[in-house]
């Protein structure tokens, strides 16, 4: 019994129950090829993060985003005229983060490839693209580069999901991805 | 005073009574934070109810903020610390070591934890149990959290100091039980623990009172992950104990082999360290090489020890029960168990939404790139109250009916209660567990106070679906504290109101809602031969949901944008 000590003081040299050896070896097996998915993905699939990143300051983020933003500024949206900006294809697209909001909004091409950066100016902030779902932790000080296709079209709500203080559920921010022609 | 032993006559265990003061105590406390920590689960989830929003947002990040702290460290620390002392001094019928020193990490422990409670509940460090830089709480609320941690530390002193005594008095024979194995596996991944939260914690403080300039916010979240993912392995290395224990108290059951059952537990010590990288999937500024050796324990080794243990308790049950006689078929030996007692219930429910709810989901959003459409969604704490909240925490409600009337000598109050608890509780955790996670796919976040955005500048509306996911959620959450709220009342009224068992002449003294422990049929489960076929079975069906489970993800993954 469990709370006794074992009866056969030299247990460990007890033979196993075979039905234990079977899922001792399913379980070896099956772990293998949980872990052997993930390379296999970074050689064959379409989702993987580049790990590409860079130190920075909140000032020098600043600046390069709003450099990007006034080069490729389409047109202003909103009561606080947040820029839309509209990028070519394979360029490197700033966004950043900040308390509460995504800044500016990107209007990006279906289908197309672009090196997206994020980094926050103050709290730490999640990047969460809906509907697709997908989510990036967003840190001060850090530029992360990802490259992202965009493989569906129409309007994107980016929410922050990394709670950074009283304002974090109005953080809300935009991507329009439009068909190309 | 008479001798500071007692013999249990239910168990025959000598029981030193210094120790199980400190046992009582430590139980007690933690069931205590464990009732106001689930109240405060009710109001967050009361107000994630969008026909309800309950809380206003302010007090909504606060009392989240203390439901993670109340109820994740404290709740089942205090319960931990019960254990360790259990399953040394009463065990190995031995006298607890060091009980001064016990007592000193009780108090630490409780003036840590007040300490720090007090200071979230003022409201200015709604900073979430994380607390992540550079987000500042106020500096008691470190210095609370680092008390509190020392005196745990004392606590698994005292736990080794025993271990010792125990060997040179000689008070057991051979190797130190299973279940105290188990416990040992729990208070080695403590020191570590507790060793990675002074390393982040103190200069976490020190930066706050303002002699630190800077705190890499990476660095923190690496450094704190180490502490904050291994404490959940104190959690899984102790429940698996109650669940041996328990297995052994209500059957009879001895481990199918020892050598497999206590190799799985090492497997725990081994690659306790790993696995932080669950927490840090899609940050900046890591490798993709460690991220993969790292939340996959290596090879995912602790998930197949997880997997081991998974077998081997029921299995052992299986086994006992085949040979009191009840051998029809592939289940009758489940289906004759004591779905009455809720010792036995607690325990097998806890086993089943630990393994399907908990384990499955948190191997598979642990893998690297599925990450990417899970993290920080509502996802995730679906998967942890598959873990702490149905696994770790019903698993501690079922040994607690099985202390109180052995340990602590009071008949239960109002059996009716105690048998349908189990039931609510599970019922409750699983529903919300679940809604969670269909709130989470559908893109809900997580510590969020409102996902209709209504004070946002730019408008987003998630499907209708998902507003759904979070009323059920509601409700779930309902029965679930319901279930809470039993096991307190019956717990804390069985202590004070509960009659004195020794003062009950044996004859007329109603059954305790446990069964009699089988004293010497011990020598059962011969090695190589012992039929657990059903057992077999469950696990194929689990491996089934897993293996398809897991691919659906993928799958998921695959659909959406390409991300290099
Ligand atoms: C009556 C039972 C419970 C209910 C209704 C409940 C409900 C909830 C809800 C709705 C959330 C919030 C999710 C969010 O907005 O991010 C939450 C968070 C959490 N719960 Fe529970 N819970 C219960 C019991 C437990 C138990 C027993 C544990 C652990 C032993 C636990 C641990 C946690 C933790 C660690 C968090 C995360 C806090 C954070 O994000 O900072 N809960 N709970
Ligand atoms: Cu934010
Ligand atoms: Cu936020």
């Amino acid at each position: 019994m469990s709370i006794y000590p074992p009866e056969d003081r030299i247990w460990w040299s007890k033979p196993v129950e075979k039905t234990e050896v079977l899922w001792v070896t399913i379980a070896f097996i099956w772990g293998l090829i949980m872990f052997f998915m993930m390379p296999y993905w970074h050689l064959t699939g379409d989702q993987n993060l580049s790990n590409e990143a860079y130190k920075i300051t909140a000032d020098k983020y600043a600046e390069k985003t709003e450099a990007f933003a006034k080069k490729y500024q389409v047109r202003v949206e909103g009561d606080n005229d947040v820029p839309v900006v509209k990028p070519p294809a394979g360029s490197d697209v700033y966004m950043l983060a900040r308390l509460w909001d995504w800044w500016p909004i990107l209007e990006l091409e279906k289908g197309k490839s672009y090196r997206l950066h994020l980094s926050s100016l103050d709290y730490q902030h999640g990047f969460s693209l809906q509907p697709e779902n997908i989510n990036l932790q967003v840190h001060p000080n850090y530029d992360m580069v990802v490259t992202i296709t965009p493989t569906s079209s129409g309007e994107f709500g980016i929410i922050c999901n990394e709670f950074c203080g009283s304002g974090h559920h109005t953080m809300v921010g935009k991507m329009y991805v439009k068909d190309s022609k | 005073m008479t001798s500071p032993y007692r013999i249990c006559p239910d168990t025959g265990f000598k029981v030193d009574l210094a120790g199980e003061k400190l046992i009582k105590w430590n139980a007690v406390t933690s069931i205590v934070f464990l009732a106001i920590g689930g109240l405060l689960g009710f109001l967050v989830a009361l107000t994630r109810w969008p026909e309800i929003h309950l809380l206003g947002a302010d007090d909504f990040y606060m009392v989240l903020t203390a439901h993670g702290i109340v109820i994740l460290l404290v709740w089942l620390i205090y319960f931990e610390m019960a254990l360790l002392y259990f399953a040394s001094s009463i065990l190995l019928n031995v006298r607890l070591a060091l009980p001064k020193l016990a007592w000193l990490g009780y108090w630490l422990m409780t003036i840590g934890a007040l300490l720090t409670v007090v200071i979230v509940l003022q409201g200015e460090s709604n900073v979430m149990f994380t607390s992540y830089v550079p987000m500042q709480a106020d500096p008691l609320f470190y210095i609370g959290i680092i008390v509190f941690a020392v005196g745990a530390l004392c606590g698994c002193a005292v736990f080794f100091a025993t271990l010792v005594i125990a060997k040179a008095e000689k008070t057991y024979e051979g190797s130190i039980p299973l279940v105290t194995f188990g416990a040992m596996t729990a208070a080695i991944i403590a020191v570590f623990t507790i060793a990675s939260g002074a390393v982040i914690l103190i200069p976490t403080f020190l930066w706050s009172v303002g002699l630190i300039a800077y705190i890499d916010p990476l660095m923190y979240k690496v450094i704190w992950w180490a502490m904050g993912h291994s404490s959940q392995q104190i959690n899984v290395a102790a429940h698996i104990a109650v669940w041996y224990a328990i297995a052994a108290i209500l059957f009879g059951a001895k481990p199918l082999s020892e050598k497999v059952s206590r190799f799985a537990f090492l497997m725990y010590i081994l690659f306790l360290q790993l696995a932080s990288a669950h927490h840090l999937l899609v940050e900046p500024g890591l490798s993709s090489e460690w991220k993969i050796v790292n939340t996959s324990y290596l090879l995912y080794l602790a998930v197949m020890a997880s997997m081991i243990h998974g077998l081997t308790v029921p299995g052992a049950i299986e086994a006992a029960q085949r040979k009191k006689g009840y051998t029809n078929g592939l289940f009758e030996w489940l289906r004759k168990a004591p779905w009455g007692n809720p010792v036995f219930s607690g325990m097998f429910i806890s086993l089943v939404l630990f393994g399907v709810l908990g384990g499955i989901t948190g191997v598979i959003m642990g893998q690297e790139q599925v990450n990417i459409i899970v993290h920080n969604t509502l996802y995730v704490p679906g998967h942890f109250h598959g873990t702490v909240a149905a696994g770790t925490t019903l698993a501690f409600m079922a040994i607690t009916y099985w202390l109180v009337p052995v340990l602590f000598r009071r008949e239960l109050i109002l059996p009716g209660w105690a048998k349908w608890q189990p039931y609510f509780f599970g019922l409750g955790v699983a529903g919300i567990s679940l809604a969670m996670m269909g709130a989470g796919t559908l893109g809900i976040s997580r510590r969020h106070w409102d996902i209709t955005y209504a004070d946002a500048a730019i408008k987003f509306d998630h499907p209708a679906l998902a507003h759904l996911m979070m009323g059920i959620n509601g409700v779930f959450a309902t029965i679930a504290t319901i279930g809470g709220v039993m096991f307190v009342v019956v717990i804390v009224g069985s202590l004070l109101w509960g009659k004195n068992r020794d003062e009950v002449p044996a004859a007329a003294a109603p059954e305790p809602p446990v069964a009699d422990v089988p004293s010497a049929m011990t020598a059962h489960g011969s090695a190589g031969v012992a039929n657990v076929s059903g057992t077999f079975t469950l696990a194929l069906i689990f491996l089934a949901v897993f293996v398809l489970y897991f691919f659906v993800n993928w799958k998921f993954l695959a659909s959406t944008w390409g991300l290099s």
